[in-house]
């Protein structure tokens, strides 16, 4: 299992993931990239993907394959790398990007837990649609909506510049001074640490809101107001 | 002119994705645009029926990809007008049959010889869905004014937006606006606020569809049915026109709404 997945380098990009294979035999690196997906689906489902298939020779029917069982698996696959100019041919002819602007050394971090402080955030320009799942191990902003059906678990604070319809965890990790604050706040269920609450009422007015645990131990919104 | 692709969804089963694919085919071919409809709900189709074309079947489109048979011979001529055609599904053969290169390839002989080819896309997130997506240029989401059924659209519109399919333009199907002003069921404004993407159309629940559909003459046809207009103003916002939306919900403030999701973009 790790030798195969050994073959294969993820890293994350400004807006998707680039997988970098390497020269061993073709069948045995698309049978590792698949196995590696279908170890982690939440973490690929829905990537864009880049491929870098380094001298790998690939025909038409190989790429297609390859993105048909990526397709599959909710990946889109948009460039395909390789120094090899049949490979070039074949992606161009498929419609997919042949080069990728070079990633900037800070954005090729990996996704890696351990690298990520206490205080890191991830940042979302983006709303959260039904059945999307954002798991961060630090806290999260997102510049957006969090609608029904969406999952947000934080280890720190989540703060949705939108409205919050869906479901937030902060604190995750047991983090009781953790909130979670948004623009409009009727999230279906809250959580900050082991403390619960069901769906709060949606707002008749719809006021910016903060929710964290109060003195008392119980999980409390309040409007928000400039103190 | 190559053709434009257009694949209509849902997520959620039976909200009218078919209906839909029938009406706006015969809508926008009595425009005089040549339209081929797909039908990619492999092993339960029903787009045939529909269109009343289920008894002019030979060749369907598993016979085109596994080469049984030539695209042309699949394509099924509507009597009413001559420039709608049906590509059917297979009825028997199970779904793996088809894969996305499969729909992308057969879209591309097509695009050349009509206007509008319309995919008739299987409930769900799956393969089915995922074929139907793969070629289309433009992504029509069917919803119900139903929590469950937005909900499942909402999810479809995250596919779609991952996939580079852009967010696609909605159709609310069966309001009734009688239930809508009692406050039974979700308004349009509702379901828009939630989706946040473009309305193409709203269409009233109306009993006629099922009857058309029965009959194999889809409500478009009938120039005095207003879910039949509500479809055929579709068609013609899909040309490209302008084209008001019918006042179903007296007193909503839905043009405001639309105004404000287009200032938006
Ligand atoms: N506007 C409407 N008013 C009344 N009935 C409707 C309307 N639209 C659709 N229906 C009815 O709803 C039922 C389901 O419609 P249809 O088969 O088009 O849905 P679908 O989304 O294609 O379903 P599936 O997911 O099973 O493919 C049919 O009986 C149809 O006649
Ligand atoms: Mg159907």
């Amino acid at each position: 299992m790790n030798e195969t997945n050994s073959l294969i380098q993820i890293k994350g990009l400004r807006d998707g993931l680039l997988v970098s294979l390497s020269d061993a035999p073709w069948d045995e690196q698309l049978s590792a990239l698949l196995s590696r997906v279908d170890a982690q689906p939440s973490f690929f489902q829905g990537a864009r993907l880049a491929l870098d298939v380094a001298s790998q020779v690939l025909k038409v029917d190989d790429l297609v394959a390859l993105r048909d069982h990526l397709s599959e698996r909710g990946i889109f696959l948009w460039a395909v790398i390789s120094e090899s100019p049949t490979t070039q041919q074949t992606a161009q002819l498929l419609g997919l990007a042949t080069r990728i602007s070079k990633p900037r050394p800070e954005e090729t971090r990996q996704f890696a837990v351990e690298d990520l402080g206490e205080e890191t955030a991830l940042f979302l320009d983006r709303t959260l649609r039904s059945g999307m799942r954002i798991e961060f191990p630090g806290h999260v902003v997102i510049l957006g909506d969090v609608n029904p059906g969406a999952e947000i678990v934080a280890e720190g604070n989540v703060i949705v510049w939108g409205r919050l319809r869906g479901m937030v965890h902060a604190g995750a990790k047991g983090n009781r001074q953790a909130v979670v604050c948004a623009l409009e706040f009727s999230p279906m269920q809250l959580r900050i640490a082991d403390e619960a609450s069901a769906a709060m009422s949606p707002q008749t007015q719809s006021k910016p809101q903060i929710a964290r645990i109060n003195q008392f131990g119980n999980l409390q919104a309040e409007n928000w107001s400039p103190a | 002119m190559t053709a434009q692709v257009i694949t209509v969804t849902s997520g959620k089963g039976g909200v009218g994705k078919t209906t839909a694919v029938a009406n706006l085919a015969v809508a926008l071919a009595s425009n005089g645009s040549r339209v081929v409809c797909i039908d990619g709900d492999i092993g339960l189709r029903n787009l045939d029926v529909i269109l009343g074309l289920e008894n002019r079947i030979v060749y369907d489109i598993v016979d085109v990809i596994e080469g049984r048979c030539r695209l042309k011979q699949a394509m099924i001529k509507d009597k009413r007008l001559p420039n709608l055609h049906l590509i059917p599904a297979a009825q028997t053969r199970d779904k793996n049959a088809v894969s996305a290169s499969d729909m992308t390839r057969l879209t591309k002989d097509l695009r050349a010889e009509c206007d509008f080819i319309l995919i008739d896309s299987p409930a769900g997130i799956e393969r089915g869905f995922k074929n139907a997506i793969a070629p289309a240029d433009r992504v029509l989401v069917v919803t119900n004014p139903e929590v469950s059924a937005v909900r499942d659209a909402d999810r479809v519109i995250g596919i779609l937006e991952a996939e580079d399919k852009g967010p696609g333009a909605l159709i609310i199907n069966r309001l009734n606006p009688s239930l809508v002003r009692r406050q039974e069921m979700l308004s349009a404004d509702d379901v828009l606020d939630l989706l946040a993407i473009e309305l193409i159309g709203i269409v009233p629940e109306d009993e006629g569809v099922l009857i058309g559909s029965n009959r194999g003459a889809p409500v478009a046809l009938d120039p005095k049915s207003k879910a039949g207009e509500a479809f055929r103003n579709i068609a013609r916002r899909l040309k490209g026109e302008e084209v008001p939306f019918l006042d179903l919900e007296s007193g909503s403030s839905l043009w405001e709404r639309i105004q404000k999701l287009a200032g938006r973009r």
